[in-house]
């Protein structure tokens, strides 16, 4: 009972700490997920282009060292990378804690973005290229028209699905106190020195925000699978 | 023969998959509106034959000219012949984020053959041709085998094609739906079209075929019209594999 009591109270107290820390945690989520759509997509491309001197193909082996290398690696390990190693790199750009932590999560949702890409645009059918390359249409007409618009609805739910993934690893960014969800369970402990009240919190809103976009991803898949 | 009148000239052709020899030096020619039936066992590089003429596989060795023109060459723009030789694949490969319409019209319009409006008035034609009119604003998806396939030579003709190849067009369809894409693909034939198709149907490449290529280990191991092929074949293996389909 003391539990739920204490919990109560800490929500009226500080209710207004724990929702901008959800706040925080859900923009950079979003905003890492938007950045990575477009630089994932491009480390795509250039994973799955071609052109090379004889056998080595120099811009899909640099993608896919990149995607290894990132994946291989504890994102823990690539938020400290960028924290220290940003500010004494670029010290002129006066980068913020903020902006270093945000050049991780991009950095390596990148990496995961990019499979994703690749496999949404490799579950497409190959006789859907070769339809559309037996007709006349150059490698790219057949992606735009044919390829991609089919590979979207396998892309678009494991997008989603890389947003749930960032929002419960940005977690760690709280390291550096930049104010997300999991720093506002340090303020408020700092403050009260309580621990499994405000950690429960904390989880229970983690957990609603997971568990209903995976609810919402399942209903998307099922509505775009409705189209098979 | 003339040159003129030659469509495709194939000159010892050569295709590997990894370490094996899938085709052993394939020369041939197939002249306008000539109808070849491509027949023999599995494996035995009808597919990759086919495959090759658009370059849908790359050949290791060996030309192939279209209409005079050496697409093997690297220089040439396949993109451009592949427009005149339409294509039909066992598996139909319609596109399933388009509607039937748009599956026929995509092509033509979007490499500037024809307007959008002449185009869905081909479509229009071509798909009251094959009975699917009806169907010009659905989902393909939704479409039986036999009615995908029929779309799919409508989409390859709508480019106005000087050569159809086709790839075992019937093979992947229910038994009761073979005999409305082989009409089909017979009332094409008629219009002089000229026509390479693999097929597993022997009575069809009897009856609508000029000459008969028999395919086995990678090369043509016999060939004539129906009549020599079919009813005095020379080869063995020729025998042979006609004693097991033709029972
Ligand atoms: N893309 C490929 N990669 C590797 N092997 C291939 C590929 N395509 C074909 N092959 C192999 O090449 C051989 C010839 O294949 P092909 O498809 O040309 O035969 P086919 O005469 O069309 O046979 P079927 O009647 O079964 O269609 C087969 O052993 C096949 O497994
Ligand atoms: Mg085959």
């Amino acid at each position: 009972m003391n539990f739920l009591v204490i919990m109560g109270r800490l929500w009226g107290q500080y209710w207004k700490l724990f929702l901008s820390g959800l706040g925080m945690t859900l923009f950079m989520g979003f905003l890492t997920v938007l950045i990575s759509s477009v630089s994932g997509s491009l480390m795509a491309m250039m994973r799955r282009s071609r052109w090379g001197i004889g056998k080595f193909r120099p811009f899909s082996a640099i993608a896919a060292v990149y995607v290894e290398v990132i994946r291989g690696t504890p994102i823990l390990l690539q938020l400290y990378f960028f924290y220290f190693m940003l500010p004494q790199w670029l010290p002129f750009l006066n980068l913020s804690e903020f902006a270093c932590v945000m050049t991780a999560c991009c950095v390596n949702s990148t990496a995961y973005v990019c499979e994703i890409v690749r496999a949404g645009i490799q579950a497409v059918d190959i006789g859907q290229t070769e339809a559309a390359r037996s007709l006349g249409l150059s490698s790219r007409q057949t992606m735009m028209y044919v390829v991609l618009p089919q590979a979207v609805k396998n892309i678009l739910p494991a997008l989603c699905n890389e947003f749930v993934a960032i929002v419960k690893e940005t977690s760690l960014a709280s390291t550096f106190f930049i104010g997300e969800l999991m720093t506002q369970f340090k303020t408020i402990n700092g403050i009260t020195f309580r621990v499994l009240e405000p950690l429960t919190i904390v989880g229970i809103i983690y957990f609603l925000v997971t568990f209903v976009l995976s609810k919402l991803i399942a209903a998307l898949e099922r509505r775009m699978g409705a189209g098979e | 023969m003339s040159d003129a009148m030659e469509l495709i000239r194939v000159e010892d052709l050569h295709k590997s998959f990894g370490s094996l020899h899938v085709l052993k030096g394939v020369s041939e020619h197939i002249v306008k509106g000539e109808v070849v039936s491509v027949i023999g066992p599995s494996g035995g590089g009808k597919s990759t034959f086919l495959r090759c003429l658009n370059l849908l596989e790359t050949p290791d060795s060996g030309h192939i000219f279209f209409e005079g023109v050496d697409i093997t060459d690297k220089r040439v723009d396949i993109n451009l012949h592949r427009q005149k030789m339409g294509m039909v694949f066992q598996h139909f490969n319609v596109f399933n984020n388009l509607t039937v319409g748009k599956n026929v019209t995509l092509a033509p319009v979007l490499l500037g053959k024809k307007s959008q409006k002449e185009a869905d008035e081909t479509a229009r034609e071509l798909l009251e041709r094959v009975g699917l009119y009806d169907k010009i604003d659905q989902n393909p998806r939704k479409l039986s085998g036999g009615q995908k396939q029929r779309l799919a030579i409508v989409r390859a003709l709508a480019m106005e094609p000087d050569v159809m190849l086709f790839d075992e067009p019937t093979s992947a369809l229910d038994p009761e739906m073979v005999g409305e894409v082989l009409q089909v693909i017979k009332g094409l034939v008629k219009t002089g079209l000229t026509t390479v198709i693999v097929t597993h149907e022997m009575g069809f490449a009897k009856e609508v075929s000029d000459r008969v290529f028999f395919m086995d280990g990678g090369i043509i191991a016999e060939k004539g019209t129906p009549d020599e092929v079919f009813n005095h074949p020379q080869n063995p293996r020729t025998k042979e594999f006609l004693s097991k389909v033709l029972y």
